[in-house]
């Protein structure tokens, strides 16, 4: 989230876009209401289903899975067509002044540079003019017909209102009504926020998604104020704190990168990293990147990272591709290229696409460990439950081993949700019988296996040799440890630069926040942008002051937000260019001649004159992008795209399938089905009353919602027969369910052009373990491709076929 | 269970319960009503009138107050099949003392469709059908605040009270043979608690307070609603009851039939009014006193009893009225 759950509730305008935030996040949800309630906020949703979000809806319009870019676009040109713009926000802090290179453009639903036969794009056109003085160049009239407005322009002219109704199914009337009421929020005094999730994540150009929607944001002027933002709804109560952390093969903690093999060397590596200013006077805040990746190294390897070995740069791994995803380890795995898989926290055999996959995956492993609070049923894939698992154990010759974790309310320490707090919590109990903390469980494995590279050796054993493992008790790790060593400490007494006696932080103490963070080794940091989490005024994450002075929403003394406490993002471009809250009545910020006061921590110095600095420091410009230059694989603009399975073709180009970019492997794509064999498009989701497959294992839980079903029309079931509450059965190419039908008048067929659509849902929270009863989820049937920049796998759009069925037991 | 006169609507943390332990201050001197014991003595003092209000249009039908009830009740809700509907379990029960109830309803005004989320449960009538309809002395029981708790050590599971429930809502478990219903958390309300289910409830959409209160929120709600267009918009506390306890602000007030079968003009059955009236005395001489609990003990003066014309017509009403319930158009 750019701004916060609390915040929510200082918006005019909720738009529910891509998520269902009642359902999936009901707790959350309660800031719509109190927006509802003492703002008089409108809420609208835009949804394939009726959702029980659309039922505390304003006003809701249905829309066909996977279609949203187009949807997003067309209301991006009505806005512009009928000057619904906040324009001394999009002349002053978006990109639209700057000049693109002439060799840039789009035809075919493919921008310039496409190769068919790398499935990639040569991104060297899609950049700004550079000028003689290495700055971009930029027209601040917006008259130069290859600035990024009149690009912008050209590029959104061809989503009409009519090919929304085409694309979409979204009827026309619906998409202007809606239209209207987000075009009020272009004035400085009236916010919008938008709130998605997986509904946007889970496509093949997710991440297109929320450009779309950030790009209408930065139109409206919503990026940055109160009760505005981009809010990312997290689906587990730390996915945050996961990607912050950098849980990923390709990021280290705070949004670093791991390097790749081309990067032999530290100075290679920070060479493309420096992000020089794009403008005059920008700030550009990645200039400090070599200072956060020192204090990393620091970190992980002490003293045995010095700036004579390049901070130990060679201790880590280097990528030979892009980046070792899920996707791409269980295509390792069905290859037989994996012996080992630790699976920490995660059930792949359902929450993954594909479980025929899947499952041919897992019997090709040597070993697999499942460390989790519950059975899972990746810890059983092995076992046979009938048509629910129809494996045969004795040809599965994987060796399980299940290590008991401790669940999240026996553990302490912080759990970061959506809006970037970091909130500690305390253990209300002791794990039962054998299980243990995770930090026990690995720290054992981890001195198991430095005494092995101690006793037998190995190749390269010095990154685990010279691993930094200070703690009280080298078994257990505790969590108040690990968090000061997120935060960082001195190493060395640290002196301010321009002042040398001055003494910034002495050596052995907490840093302040990621300001004293240094580049020379003399701090050390394990995540930059917790910093301030723990520091020498103790753990700001047990902070309970639910004061609110003036009730901006900010709660700033209420546990820690990263980063340094702010809790809204580009918190700077709440004012005009003079630095003039836009909205008094909703002032964040202010300049005061002399600096920046007001209810939050400036993203900007505090001392940044207005009319120089911009607000979005982290980018070179200075300010947010309208174009994306070449820093998303799909393009600088979001284009649409059909889903790789979608009963209609692409419209710019009938011969494109899917994202065309997207990375699908060999097999992959010859399990993909067309619309002749499989005409219904599917889509997954999440209900209240469960949590993933955690809860079905609880008896309230499942007595709530008990058993497996698919949503489908009334006419869906008139067409083919089906019951109310009668069986089904559901087949995609790669796999079939079976499923009690509710049949609901909340799912309509969509007329596209010519064409009706049919659309069912396919909830995801039954298996084979737990007190709930057994059944499937949507990935028996799901494609096994995810989206270009992250991969995400593409689970809300996806073909299927459906029939009566006597009962799951016919098979 | 005030609310705090500055703030326009109930809040969670005003709904938090005091952290300071309290005795228990609802007592068998606080009732005004006890089946079957006409003569009770009236009642040691006159507590606030409390209310639950449920509003329709903030309910998002998650059955986190399904949950709660049954976690605070320590009920065991059956794992029961999918029927293709969201009314899991399908029907109030003795281990289910409350339900979401989703209705589907295609507006022909606006053209808007509408997913109508109603938690259904004990109305608490100011004038409870079922405590006037209970031969049992003392199964039965109305607080002076309004709350009306079934005393189980009393109750005989004749179920006669359903007949009684203008509303359908007691359910006699087949286990111990004993009526169940909401008690509005009587045990959490006599500590200074409100509801579990107020408690759980995310959207505040179940707020917990005194009645007068909950009307001066309730009438705030409707004026919202009035605003975004649902001009029939209303509070729901029906007069043919008394009132009650637990009541609703709904988008179409004048239509209530349309949340899942909410009755118009609900009322006490004309029989169970005059079978059960102010001037007859009943009892039930096959029960006797034996099963008379320690709430009330002590209040009674002397056995009831009933006619055997009353207990035919009773059986009539349980078989004639329960036997086939009223078809739902949204199932």
């Amino acid at each position: 989230m750019t701004n916060s759950w609390t915040d929510i509730k200082n918006t005019d305008l909720v738009i529910v876009m891509g998520g269902n935030a009642a359902e999936a996040h009901p707790c959350g949800f309660k800031w719509v209401t109190e927006a509802k309630a003492h703002r008089g906020a409108k809420l609208i949703v835009v949804d394939p289903r009726f959702t029980r979000t659309a039922a505390v809806s304003d006003y809701y319009a249905p829309i066909r899975p996977g279609s949203d870019i187009v949807f997003l676009m067309a209301m991006i040109r009505w806005m512009i067509e009928n000057d619904k713009v906040q324009w001394d926000y999009v002349k002053n802090y978006t990109n639209a002044a700057y000049i693109v290179k002439d060799e840039f453009g789009w035809s075919d639903g493919l921008f310039t540079g496409y190769d068919e036969e790398k499935r990639d794009y040569d991104k060297s056109s899609w950049d700004y003019v550079i000028g003689p003085d290495g700055f971009a160049e930029v027209d601040m009239t917006l008259q130069h017909p290859r600035c990024v407005w009149n690009l912008l322009k050209e590029h959104v002219s061809r989503y009409t209102p009519e090919l929304v109704e085409q694309v979409c199914g979204t009827p026309r009337d619906r998409f202007l009504h809606i239209a209207e009421m987000i075009g009020e929020c272009s004035s400085p005094t009236k916010t919008m926020t938008s709130m998605y999730a997986l509904g946007w994540t889970q496509h093949s150009k997710g991440s297109q998604n929320i450009r779309g929607m950030a790009m209408l944001q930065l139109i409206l002027g919503n990026i940055g104020v109160r009760g505005g933002g981009m809010n990312a709804l997290r689906g587990h109560s730390n996915i945050q704190g996961l990607t912050d952390i950098g849980l990923m093969s390709n990021l280290i903690p705070g949004y670093l990168a791991i390097p790749s093999e081309k990067e032999v060397d530290f100075t290679t590596y920070m060479s493309s990293r420096g992000n020089k200013p794009l403008r005059p006077g920008q700030t550009s805040y990645w200039q400090n990147y070599p200072k956060f990746m020192v204090s990393f190294m620091k970190a992980m390897w002490g003293d045995s990272a010095t700036a004579d070995n390049d901070w130990a740069y060679d201790y880590l791994p280097k990528l030979d591709v892009a980046n070792y995803d899920i996707l791409r380890m269980f295509e390792m795995m069905n290859n037989g290229q994996v012996n080992l898989y630790f699976c920490q926290g995660f059930n792949p055999l359902l929450s993954f696409p594909n479980r025929a996959k899947v499952t041919a995956a897992l019997s090709k492993l040597k070993m697999l460990v499942v460390m989790d609070p519950l059975e899972t049923e990746t810890a059983h894939f092995w076992q046979n439950h009938g048509i629910h698992n129809p494996v045969d154990s004795a040809a599965i010759q994987t060796e399980v081993l299940e290590l008991p974790s401790s669940c999240f309310a026996e553990d302490e320490g912080a759990l970061v949700n959506s809006g970037r707090w970091l909130q500690w919590h305390w253990a209300a109990g002791a794990p039962p019988g054998e299980a243990m903390h995770d930090t026990w469980i690995m720290a054992q494995i981890f001195l198991k296996v430095r005494e092995l590279y101690r006793t037998e050796g190995g190749a390269y054993a010095d990154p685990i040799l010279n691993l930094s493992w200070d703690y009280a008790d080298e078994n257990e790790p505790t969590p108040a440890e690990l968090a000061m060593e997120l935060n960082g400490r001195a190493l060395e007494d640290v002196y301010d630069p321009k002042d040398p006696t001055k003494l910034i932080v002495a050596k052995g103490k907490q840093l302040l926040n990621f300001s004293q963070v240094q580049g020379d080794g003399s701090t050390m940091s394990a995540c930059w942008i917790y910093g301030g989490c723990w520091n020498e005024d103790g753990n700001n994450m047990a902070r309970r002051d639910n004061n609110d002075p003036d009730e901006t929403g900010a709660f700033s003394n209420w546990a820690f937000s990263w980063p340094l406490n702010r809790r809204i993002l580009y918190n700077r471009a709440s004012a005009d260019l003079h630095g003039k809250p836009w909205d008094p009545s909703r002032k964040l910020l202010e300049w005061n001649g002399e600096k920046w006061t007001g209810y939050d921590v400036p993203d900007i110095s505090p001392t940044a004159k207005p009319e120089e600095v911009m607000p979005f420091i982290m980018n070179g410009e200075g300010v947010s992008r309208l174009f994306s230059r070449g820093l998303m694989r799909d393009g600088p603009f979001p284009t649409h795209m059909e889903p790789f399975e979608s009963p209609i073709a692409n419209v710019f180009n009938a011969e494109l399938r899917g994202n065309p970019v997207a990375r699908v492997f060999k097999d992959d794509f010859e399990q993909f089905g067309t619309s002749e064999e499989f005409p219904i498009v599917a889509t997954s989701y999440r209900l209240t009353e469960h949590f993933h497959f955690w809860t079905k294992h609880n008896k309230i839980n499942a007595s709530l919602q008990p058993e497996f079903f698919v949503e489908i029309s009334e006419q869906l079931a008139a067409e083919r027969g089906i019951k109310k509450g009668g069986w089904v059965r559901v087949w995609s190419k790669r796999g079939a369910v079976y499923a009690k039908a509710l049949v609901t008048k909340r799912l309509k067929p969509m007329q596209c052009g010519d064409q009706l659509v049919h659309v069912i849902g396919v909830p995801l929270h039954w298996g084979f373990m737990g007190a709930a009863r057994k059944g499937w989820g949507p990935n028996s049937m799901t494609p096994f491709v995810g989206d270009a920049n992250v991969e995400t796998p593409e689970f809300k759009a996806f073909l299927v076929n459906i029939e009566p069925s006597t009962g799951e037991a016919v098979s | 269970m005030t609310t705090d006169p500055n703030l326009d609507s109930p809040r969670t943390a005003v709904s938090n319960p005091p952290v300071q332990p309290m005795p228990a201050n609802l007592g068998a001197g606080d009732v005004v009503r006890a089946s079957a014991m006409p003569d009770l003595p009236a009642p040691e003092r006159q507590l606030t009138k409390v209310a639950k209000l449920i509003d329709v249009s903030k309910c998002i039908g998650c059955k986190a107050c399904q949950s709660a009830c049954a976690e605070w009740n320590d009920t065991t809700p059956p794992i029961e099949h999918n029927v293709g509907v969201y009314e899991n379990p399908s029907d109030l029960g003795p281990e289910m003392f409350t339900l979401m109830r989703f209705a589907e309803y295609e507006n022909p005004e606006t053209g808007n469709f509408e997913w109508l989320i109603r938690k259904d449960g004990c109305m608490h009538c100011e004038d409870p059908g079922c405590l006037k309809a209970c031969p049992a002395p003392g199964a039965i029981v109305q607080y002076s605040n309004g709350i009306v708790d079934f005393i189980h050590e009393n109750c005989i599971g004749c179920g006669y009270c359903i007949s009684g429930c203008p509303f359908d809502i007691p359910r006699v478990s087949k286990v111990d043979h004993k009526s169940y219903k909401c008690t509005l958390c009587s045990d959490r309300v006599a500590v200074g608690q409100g509801p579990a289910c107020a408690k759980a409830c995310p959207t505040q959409a179940i707020v917990f307070g005194t009645k007068e209160d909950m009307i001066t929120h309730a009438n705030a709600r409707v004026e919202d609603l009035k605003s975004r267009g649902y001009e029939n918009a209303g509070i729901y506390d029906p007069a043919g009851v008394g009132g009650t306890h637990v009541f609703y602000v709904l988008q179409h007030a004048d239509q209530p039939n349309l949340y899942s079968n909410l009755p118009e003009d609900p009322k006490i059955s004309g029989v169970v009014q005059g079978w059960k009236g102010p001037t007859k005395t009943v009892g039930l001489a096959a029960i006797g006193l034996a099963a008379v609990g320690t709430l009330l003990h002590g209040l009674l003066g002397r056995a009831n009893r009933v006619s055997a014309e009353d207990e035919v017509l009773a059986e009539e009403l349980v078989e004639t009225e329960q036997a086939q319930p009223q078809p739902r158009e949204d199932v």
